[in-house]
């Protein structure tokens, strides 16, 4: 990713993702200047082809914007809205402007396409869908008469239930019982456990833009917080502590540029699940430590730690776990037995 | 904290991934019958005719200048060469340090008669070299080193003692750190140089190399006295008080590369074969979190590769691999000792997982202890961040 597109981000939510906006935004107040922003600078389109509005931008240059936008923990669907928009192109469908989400996320979710005359009926419920409530339009990936098809499901179309995540992100029960014409409808050609590997890809690059703040404020924190009449950062057991963040960061990292190659390449399985499971692992140690080398300070309201690193504590679950990720990571080593493995490795 | 970037690692081509093969190809013969229990000591083993048929193939000195005996090559060709050779468990001992850090190290700092004499040869597999850094009273410290040169008639007279020397009883060569000058108040670092000192030589002159056998019975690093060894004026390495700097270059080679987070990988490949596809979910799991983990860490190192080949110095980068890459080389050997219910032994006549099994637990303290202790490396990062 260039420095330019870089520095715009930073500025970007530097200007419209401050304290007021996560907190106001934790009391469920969509922050739309920021949105606004977030959508006028182009990052919404940053994942598109240019034939469906892209403006050409890279797989990687979308990710790393995506991971900038975490490090601020916007509280926006910007990764929502870039999955959305990734399904609903891939199925060749028109891409509508504003906040997307995508249904179903839970595994045991299932929506209904059935045909209705020349257009399609949709029913079911879908849990814990990203900002549903402020989604334009929903894009979903439903069970059809000749296999999985997307539709493009339009505000006002479905009722809605708030749920939310432990960053009071909106995660709502969505319940569709909905006519939709023929265009809204296209045959899939991603199935659903390539969705969840999207997602869990997107979410990975999330989770290491979000560690990589936690790294900086807690740095910062240690260096200036004096104890025993100096800063806490000059006691050794701290240095160590810092040091195990840091790698914990530059792994999470790692493992999201092999997510953003899998989502630029064949979604590899192996790749992105690794990665997810990596980067949710390195979440929760890094989380820990940065919350005991802040001691009590860290675990207020008013203090900023928690806005990421509640993110980091719902991110790592989402699209699927470490202990599910993992699973699938290691059946794959065992079914390529002991000559496979290293093989299996090398062209993940 | 700019300092702790990853650069992009150069991404793999065909040539690099038919490199890969053609790696493989010569590995499935070679260590056609080479048994796990010899596979588990990955860079530890060595056979000096195995290195020499690595010379003859020219995966030794890859980046090195043709002039040299090298063969021009990329950082990530390299790399795919060290790690297949680690996966396979082949037995790379012998030149290891040689092609690792020492040629480098030479390359960078030596005279063009050092480059002539030595480049070539380690690039046939010919030479074995060997670290004389660490000291009795100097071990994490380094900068305490004790063992001096002094100018003399003819070149320079050395005195001290050096320990904890792998392959010393084998080396040609060792690259010896020892005072030269004296510390300045502002600089403990400064006064330190580096030598390279022919062994066989220096073994007819004052130099007396002696076993200490490790906990897991095996000889495999010595005690080296040195008592009014005199070295030629020539065998200085790099500039007289810039050991130090030299030193630390070394180590960024040291400390990144797949063979610290490889170690263990034998015991990975056993539990596979071990527990069949059949697995139960729970060990699934816990293969793929180790895995999930291989896969960041190859990301990490190909990274510091690249940084390497372009000149950078990523010193700190290297420290976070090797502290990220033992962590796991010691955690695997713990999570994949509960996965069944074989007991370690290396007696003969046992199955080839509980040997490999028993070999990593005899062997896998020292990982984190060799080449810069866990708690030096996160010193060195913790510096990187700005604490120190
Ligand atoms: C298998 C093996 C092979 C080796 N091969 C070589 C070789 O070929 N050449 C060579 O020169 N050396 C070699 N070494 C030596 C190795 O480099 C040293 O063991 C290492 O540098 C630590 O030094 P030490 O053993 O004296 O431990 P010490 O430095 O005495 O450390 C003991 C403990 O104290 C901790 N400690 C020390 N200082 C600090 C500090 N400032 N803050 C916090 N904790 C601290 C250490 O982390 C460690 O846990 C080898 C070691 C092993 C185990």
């Amino acid at each position: 990713m260039t420095d330019q597109l870089a520095d715009s981000a930073e500025k970007l939510f530097t200007a419209h993702a401050g304290k007021a906006v996560l907190g106001a935004a934790e009391q469920g107040v969509f922050p739309q200047p920021l949105w606004d922003a977030v959508v006028e600078a182009g990052f919404t389109a940053a994942l598109l082809p240019e034939e469906a509005g892209g403006f050409g931008a890279t797989v990687a240059e979308a990710m790393g914007l995506l991971r900038i936008s975490a490090a601020y923990a916007a509280p926006v669907p910007l990764g929502e809205t870039m999955l959305a928009g990734w399904l609903l192109a891939r199925a060749g469908l028109a891409v509508p402007e504003g906040a997307l989400s995508i249904a179903p996320v839970r595994t045991k979710d299932r929506l209904t396409l059935t045909r209705d005359g020349d257009g399609w009926t949709l029913t079911g419920t879908a849990t814990r869908i990203p900002w549903a409530r402020d989604a334009a339009a929903i894009a979903v990936l439903a069970e059809g008469p000749d296999g999985p098809a997307v539709a493009l499901l339009p505000k006002g179309s479905f009722t809605v239930a708030h749920d939310r995540n432990t960053a009071h992100e909106p995660r709502d029960t969505i319940t569709v019982e909905a006519t939709l014409p023929a265009g809204a409808v296209a045959l899939a050609n991603t199935t659903a456990a390539q969705l969840r590997a999207a997602g869990a890809a997107i979410r990975t690059v999330q989770m290491a833009g979000a560690l990589s703040r936690v790294l900086s404020i807690t740095i910062g924190y240690v260096q200036t917080r004096v104890q025993f009449g100096r800063p806490i950062g000059k006691f050794q057991a701290i240095q160590q502590n810092m040091a195990i963040l840091a790698g914990q960061s530059a792994a999470a990292l790692a493992a999201a540029d092999n997510a953003t190659d899998a989502l630029a390449g064949t979604l590899s399985p192996l790749l992105v699940g690794s990665a997810k499971a990596r980067a949710g692992e390195a979440a929760s140690i890094g989380a820990g430590l940065a919350h005991q080398a802040h001691g009590a300070i860290g675990f207020t309201q008013e203090y900023d730690l928690h806005y990421v690193t509640k993110r980091l504590w719902s991110w790592r679950d989402e699209f699927g776990n470490e202990a599910e990720w993992n699973a699938l990571v290691g059946r794959a080593a065992l079914e390529a037995g002991p000559d496979g493995l290293w093989p299996l490795l090398t062209a993940a | 904290m700019q300092a702790l970037t990853f650069a992009p690692p150069p991404p793999p081509n065909d040539q690099t991934e038919a490199l890969r093969h053609e790696v493989r190809d010569f590995l499935a013969v070679e260590l056609r019958d080479r048994p796990a229990q010899k596979r588990a000591e990955s860079w530890s083993g060595g056979d000096p005719a195995f290195s020499r048929k690595m010379g003859e193939r020219g995966w030794l000195g890859m980046m090195w200048p043709k002039k040299y005996g090298g063969h021009e090559r990329s950082a990530l060709e390299r790399y795919v060469v060290l790690e297949e050779m680690l996966a396979a468990g082949a037995p790379v001992g012998y030149h290891w340090v040689a092609e690792r850090q020492s040629g480098p190290n030479i390359l960078k700092n030596g005279t063009q008669a050092q480059r002539d004499l030595i480049l070539p040869r380690i690039a046939r597999g010919e030479l074995c070299f060997c670290i004389g850094m660490s000291e009795p009273d100097s071990g994490s410290d380094l900068a305490a080193a004790r063992t001096r040169a002094e100018r003399a008639q003819g070149g320079w007279l050395v005195n001290g003692t050096k320990v904890w020397t792998s392959s010393a009883h084998k080396a040609d060569y060792m690259i010896l750190f020892c005072r030269t000058g004296a510390k300045s108040d502002d600089d403990r670092h400064a006064g330190a140089s580096q030598f390279l000192v022919d062994m066989k030589q220096a073994q007819q002159g004052g130099m007396t190399v002696r076993p200490i056998i490790d906990m897991h019975g095996e000889h495999h690093f010595n005690e080296v006295s040195i008592e009014d060894l005199l070295l030629p004026e020539d065998a200085l390495l790099g500039k007289e008080g810039d050991g130090w700097k030299q030193v630390t270059g070394e180590l960024a080679f040291e400390r990144s590369g797949p063979d610290r987070f490889l170690s263990s990988f034998t015991l990975l490949v056993e539990l596979v074969r071990e527990l069949g596809p059949a697995a139960p979910e729970r060990a699934a799991v816990a293969i793929g979190r180790i895995t999930s983990h291989i896969l960041a860490l190859r990301r990490l190192s190909r990274s510091v590769a690249g940084m390497l080949q372009n000149g950078e110095d990523p010193a700190l980068q290297a420290s976070l691999v090797k502290d990220l890459g033992n962590s796991l080389e010691q955690e695997m050997v713990e999570i994949i000792r509960l996965l069944t219910d074989a007991e370690p032994t290396e007696a003969e006549g046992n199955p080839p997982y509980s040997v490999v099994l028993a070999h990593l637990i005899l062997t896998a303290p020292s990982f984190s202890l060799r080449g810069g202790t866990r708690e030096i490396l996160r010193g060195i990062i913790a510096r990187g961040l700005g604490l120190r």
